[in-house]
């Protein structure tokens, strides 16, 4: 797997909207003076008349593409994590989400692995507010196949999107002819029968080089690609706890509110079984490389090799 | 303006102003005050300017009316009622549970809503986006926003007037009820936003300064505003908060209470007299 090529979400976001350019006429794009890093330019290069430069300003660009929204546009609001879902909150929850509006939220630099701008830019919260906003689909792609499968579903789905996207480039892992991505379906990447790791955008590859890692030591995981964090695939969870007796989240995000969170409403009440948490735990990032930050918050397949053999020793 | 269409929008905007103090009386809740400083402009705008067709309330093509200061939704909704999106009878539900009108507008559930406001400084970007839609789909619809003075406060204002300015959006009307008081007591007391025509204009806005309680003033700003080309316009509608009610009227205390039996009865007698003087 070592050869795989490695490519951002946020570049296969920007390939996705300028293919979006062509053929869809009711897809319009907004950004806030980052269309060079949320790579919405490529969008803005196509077709310059439906791209809106709104400065720097998330507030007002969030109600803006709500306000065209309901005139029969398919909005893509672009800008980072932090400024997306973080500074626009209240203007997502009550002009995007309360009129469930046709708006899709584009958010890029999510997590540490930002890097170098340090935890102003940071966004480890994400998920968890937008999560929490009733009609809100949230989506966390693993890879470049998968982020342009979501981008087209996001168009498909009637109703407010939050995508999110990386900064740096993650390997390609899915196989264009073979994959299929289905809004709200997990997918099982690895059978398994003593544990099940649950992972997300970044860290489902990462999960993919654990499991080999622990089947060398004769450890059967199963590994869960959740890149529907809500509505979340219940019934896939529920199956993987009651098959494997233990689950393992991975996420770059907090350990509040995220997919591990998401993971435990999931399945409190029908099969509730450990379930061993990997994420940011309730810090803030600070300056580095992407890389080596992955590494110092543990979101990486060594820290998930050691958390899972932690988790089978809390399997009833 | 001819005596009698004057007459005739006064009595409406007097039929406006009864249905404030009904809503507001049944609800035991809500906001006269500035429903009542508002009730003239929402009145010409519902009765002379907007291009609607109530039978058809989702028409494409249709002006937009954004009513940033959802919480004077009972001026709106009297309005809508007058026009037949729905019975005047169920102004009656203002508030309550299983209403669709709601404490502030909320465009699923009530025909005539363009959009569901009331956080304040946010409508205005609203607007800014239908505008912006309404001139990349080559549309000649208008787009209109009402905002308080106290909501000037609100950064998100100017975010969306730099915007407007900036694109030269001359589709989109933004009007200012500017009552001068807020729930803490005056604008100045607060936080003066003052002036807001010269800031306004330092955003590339055409400004127009009315009395907004005088329909000839309201006739003549809004022919202007359709005539200006190249940039936004703001309508800065200079009112009396309470306005048409004795006790309520210039008094921040009537932000958002509702009145008692006998302060009902009172209005209601306040807007008979209007009524018999209008006869």
């Amino acid at each position: 797997m070592s050869e795989l090529k490695k490519k951002a979400t946020r570049e296969s976001y920007g390939e996705a909207l300028a293919q979006l350019a062509v053929t869809n006429e009711k897809v319009i794009v907004f950004d806030a003076d980052l269309a060079a890093a949320t790579k919405t330019a490529m969008f803005k290069k196509a077709c310059p008349e439906r791209f809106f430069d709104c400065g720097i300003a998330e507030g007002n660009m969030t109600v803006m593409a709500a306000g065209a929204a309901t005139c029969g546009y398919i909005p893509f609001v672009s800008s980072f994590a932090m400024f997306s879902a973080g500074r626009a909150y209240e203007m997502v929850r009550n002009s995007i989400g309360y009129p469930h509006l046709n708006v899709k939220i584009g958010a890029t630099h999510a997590g540490v692995s930002v890097g170098e701008d340090g935890a102003t830019h940071q966004c480890n919260e994400d998920l968890a507010l937008m999560r929490e906003i009733p009609g809100m689909v949230v989506i966390n792609p693993a890879d470049d196949v998968e982020a342009r499968a979501a981008v087209a579903a996001a168009v498909e789905h009637v109703g407010p999107v939050y995508l999110r996207f990386g900064r740096l480039a993650a390997p390609v892992f899915n196989d264009p002819d073979n994959y299929h991505f289905q809004l709200g379906k997990g997918i099982t990447l690895r059978e398994g029968t003593d544990v099940t790791i649950v992972a997300t955008g970044m860290l489902v590859y990462e999960a993919l080089q654990a499991a080999d890692a622990l089947a060398q030591e004769g450890i059967s995981a199963r590994v869960i690609n959740i890149h529907t964090i809500k509505p979340i695939d219940q019934e896939l969870l529920i199956k993987a706890a009651r098959e494997t007796g233990v689950l393992v989240t991975a996420e770059e995000h907090s350990i509040i509110g995220g997919l591990g969170s998401a993971v435990l409403e999931a399945i409190s009440e029908t099969c509730p079984v450990p379930v061993v948490r990997i994420g940011v735990k309730d810090v803030f990032g600070h300056s580095g490389k992407g890389a080596e930050l992955l590494k110092e918050f543990g979101l990486c397949a060594d820290n998930i090799v050691s958390e899972t053999k932690r988790a089978l020793t809390l399997k009833k | 303006m001819n005596a009698q269409d004057k007459r005739d929008l006064q009595r409406t905007a007097n039929q406006v102003r009864k249905g404030i103090i009904e809503e507001v009386y049944a609800a035991q809740s809500g906001h006269p005050g500035g429903a009542l400083s508002i009730a003239d402009v929402i009145t010409y705008l519902y009765e002379k300017e907007l291009r609607i067709d109530p039978a058809n309330p989702h028409w494409e093509d249709r002006d937009r009316l954004v009513l940033s200061k959802g919480h004077v939704c009972p001026a709106l909704y009297a309005a809508l009622a007058i026009r037949g999106y729905f019975p005047w009878e169920e102004l009656k539900t203002f508030r309550k549970v299983g209403s669709r009108l709601q404490g502030h507008p909320d465009l699923n559930k009530l025909p005539g809503i363009d959009f569901s406001a009331g956080s304040l400084g946010q409508g205005m970007s609203a607007a800014v986006g239908m505008a912006l839609a309404g001139k990349l789909g080559k549309k000649d619809y208008r787009v209109y926003a009402i905002l308080g003075d106290g909501e000037l406060q609100e950064g998100q204002v100017w975010e969306s007037a730099m915007f407007a300015g900036s694109r030269g959006l001359d589709n989109l009307c933004y009007i200012v009820d500017n009552n001068n008081l807020q729930i803490d007591g005056s604008l100045e007391d607060v936080c003066s936003p003052y002036p807001i025509d010269e800031k306004f204009r330092a955003f590339k806005f055409e400004v127009i300064n009315i009395n907004g309680h005088d329909f000839d003033e309201m006739e003549a700003a809004f022919q202007k505003a359709k005539t200006v080309k190249g940039k936004p316009t703001v309508i800065v509608a200079k009112t009396v908060k309470g306005k048409g009610i004795s006790f309520m009227a210039d008094n921040a205390a009537w932000h958002g209470s509702a009145p008692n039996a006998e302060q009902y009865a009172t209005a209601m007698e306040d807007l008979k007299k209007i009524d018999e003087a209008l006869a």
